[in-house]
């Protein structure tokens, strides 16, 4: 009865939750069905991250990609002409192509799977780990400029959103001027 | 203190672990407090519903329920056991599945963020280093039952409805999260606890008044708007759009939209006392002549206080609803994009440089 513990079971339920959602979001026809299955996906996933008592991850799990990201799908979706329509059936060739970069793809997760030596899951320690890991830490580790500080990184992707944002504008301007 | 109710949790506590097994008394300990929760959302909701019947029916010159026991009271019970047993309309042709969903997905946003709450001295569900984020956090997923239950009633009116209150909302969630930014920065912390705690001897509006009330007016107009209430109703505008994205909802389903509706307002008005008012903590002055004052003060329990300056702050909410007239929604998104967003990160910049400061 050693695996029978409490946070095995929520693991175990968090988990069969993802993998039923996840599978259920790709095999699902209908456009924003699949996104609500998504959404249940990122949802169970930052349970995982609230299990491991890293609060600060599912926090952010929560409000950029369940609260951010799949509103802007969902909104994305319903500006979409025609939605509601199934989507149209793929052809033979598509199919088989699909197949095997699906297969090639599980046959290298299961090689990783089976080749890395994992250790032990044991979510006692990671409490020790992320209690020492506070809010200030975090934000100093993001915006240092020293050794394993973030930067650089940060402020690149910020222009890189930047760039999305006047890229966005600029292809909404071609399509007024095309209507006149 | 004996009017607090911290020793009786504590006792509740006790008694559990000491006599089951430590996941047993945990299990146990978390299906009280959702019940204890739950009943407390659907009360606070009932009495929410009432308030706001009496007072509008004031500012309106009429009397409001009357007839249904003393002053009206028992109207509301009467209107929820109506609501219990009407019929669910069923719509053909439409996405049933999104149509069920939705209305979860809304009412579980707004029951999450109301579980963050703190409602006075030992009375904390959750208590994260990250409390205000996670308020921040989920409070925005009610947005994606909003645009479901618009899209999936097949309908011109629910549709147009969501369109508006997804990108109202949207929008209103930045400023109001600067505003609380800004709080945070004057704290120093994300943890609910630390921030109330921070504000024993002076509650964060007058620690640092400029930034502060700035901070606190913005926060409560872009609240008030995140709750789709008046003069920010527009995606429900009744004149145009019937009801908005709820308009083929029918009976317990309808009821669902409402109570996160009301809740949603009670929610902003607590968050809004957590983060500037001092949450449960009592009015102190900080100084040597007031000592007596402050001991009257701190004989007034915990979850009184933390419950009259929320009611203080929704009866303003309400006060607002029922004055102003409704905005366009260009003015709505002008009001956000191009004044209150500015002002707010301008504020933001003061806050840390008075932070700095003092």
């Amino acid at each position: 009865m050693e695996f029978l513990t409490a946070s095995n079971i929520i693991f175990v339920i968090l988990s069969v939750t993802i993998l039923f959602f996840g599978v259920m979001m790709v095999t699902e026809t209908k456009i924003l069905r699949s996104a609500t299955y998504l959404f249940f996906v990122l949802f169970g996933v930052a349970g995982l991250y609230l299990q491991m008592n890293y609060e600060f991850l599912a926090a952010v799990q929560l409000s950029v990609y369940a609260g951010g990201i799949v509103v802007l799908f969902i909104f994305a979706i319903l500006l979409i002409k025609n939605l509601g329509e199934e989507k149209e059936k793929n052809s033979k060739q598509k199919s088989i192509m699909g197949a095997i970069a699906a297969f090639s793809g599980l046959a290298l997760c299961l090689i990783t799977i089976f080749k890395y030596k994992f250790v032990t899951a044991d979510f006692s320690r990671a409490t020790e780990i992320t209690s020492n890991l506070n809010m200030q830490q975090i934000g100093n580790t993001l915006m240092g400029t020293e050794k394993y500080q973030y930067l650089l990184p940060f402020e690149a992707s910020s222009i890189l959103l930047l760039a999305c944002i006047i890229g966005g504008l600029v292809v909404a301007q071609i399509n007024k001027e095309d209507r006149k | 203190m004996s009017l607090e109710l911290e020793n009786v949790v504590k006792l509740a506590h006790d008694g559990l672990t000491s006599s089951l097994p430590g996941w047993a008394a945990a299990a146990i300990e978390y299906v009280l407090v959702g019940v204890l929760l739950l009943a407390l959302y659907c009360v606070l909701a009932l009495i929410l519903i009432f308030l706001e019947r009496k007072i509008c029916a004031r500012f309106q010159c009429r009397l409001g329920p009357n007839r249904v026991g003393p002053w009206g009271s028992l109207q509301l019970i009467a209107d929820m056991v109506k609501i219990l047993l009407k019929e669910i309309v069923k719509i053909s042709k439409s996405d049933k599945l999104l149509y069920y969903v939705a209305i979860f997905l809304a009412i579980i946003g707004s029951f999450c963020t109301f579980g963050a709450l703190q409602f006075g001295k030992g009375l904390a569900c959750i208590d994260f280093n990250v409390g205000i984020f996670y308020i921040l956090a989920i409070s925005s997923l009610g947005v994606i039952g909003i645009l479901l239950a618009g899209w999936s009633s097949n309908n011109k009116y629910t549709l147009i409805g969501a369109m508006r209150s997804g990108a109202q909302l949207i929008s209103y969630e930045l400023s109001a999260g600067i505003s609380i930014l800004t709080m945070v920065i004057l704290a120093g912390s994300l943890n609910i606890s630390d921030i109330i705690n921070g504000q024993e001897n002076a509650w964060f509006i007058f620690q640092a008044p400029l930034p502060a009330l700035i901070a606190f007016i913005i926060y409560l107009i872009a609240g008030h708007a995140e709750t789709n209430r008046g003069p920010f109703d527009l995606p429900e505008a009744e004149s145009e759009l019937t009801a908005g994205y709820h308009t083929e909802y029918s009976g317990i389903q309808y009821g669902f939209f409402y109570l996160a509706e009301y809740l949603n307002m009670f929610i902003i008005a607590g968050v809004a006392t957590t983060v500037f008012l001092g949450g449960w903590q009592p009015f102190h002055i900080h100084a040597d002549w007031a000592s007596g004052f402050n001991h009257v003060m701190d004989y007034i329990p915990s979850y009184i206080w933390f419950l009259g300056k929320a009611f203080s702050l929704v009866l303003l909410s309400l006060w607002v609803r029922w004055t102003f007239p409704r905005l366009r929604i260009d003015q709505l998104l002008h009001l956000e994009w191009k004044i209150l967003m500015p002002i707010s990160l301008l504020n933001m910049l003061v806050m840390a440089v008075w932070v700095l400061i003092f």
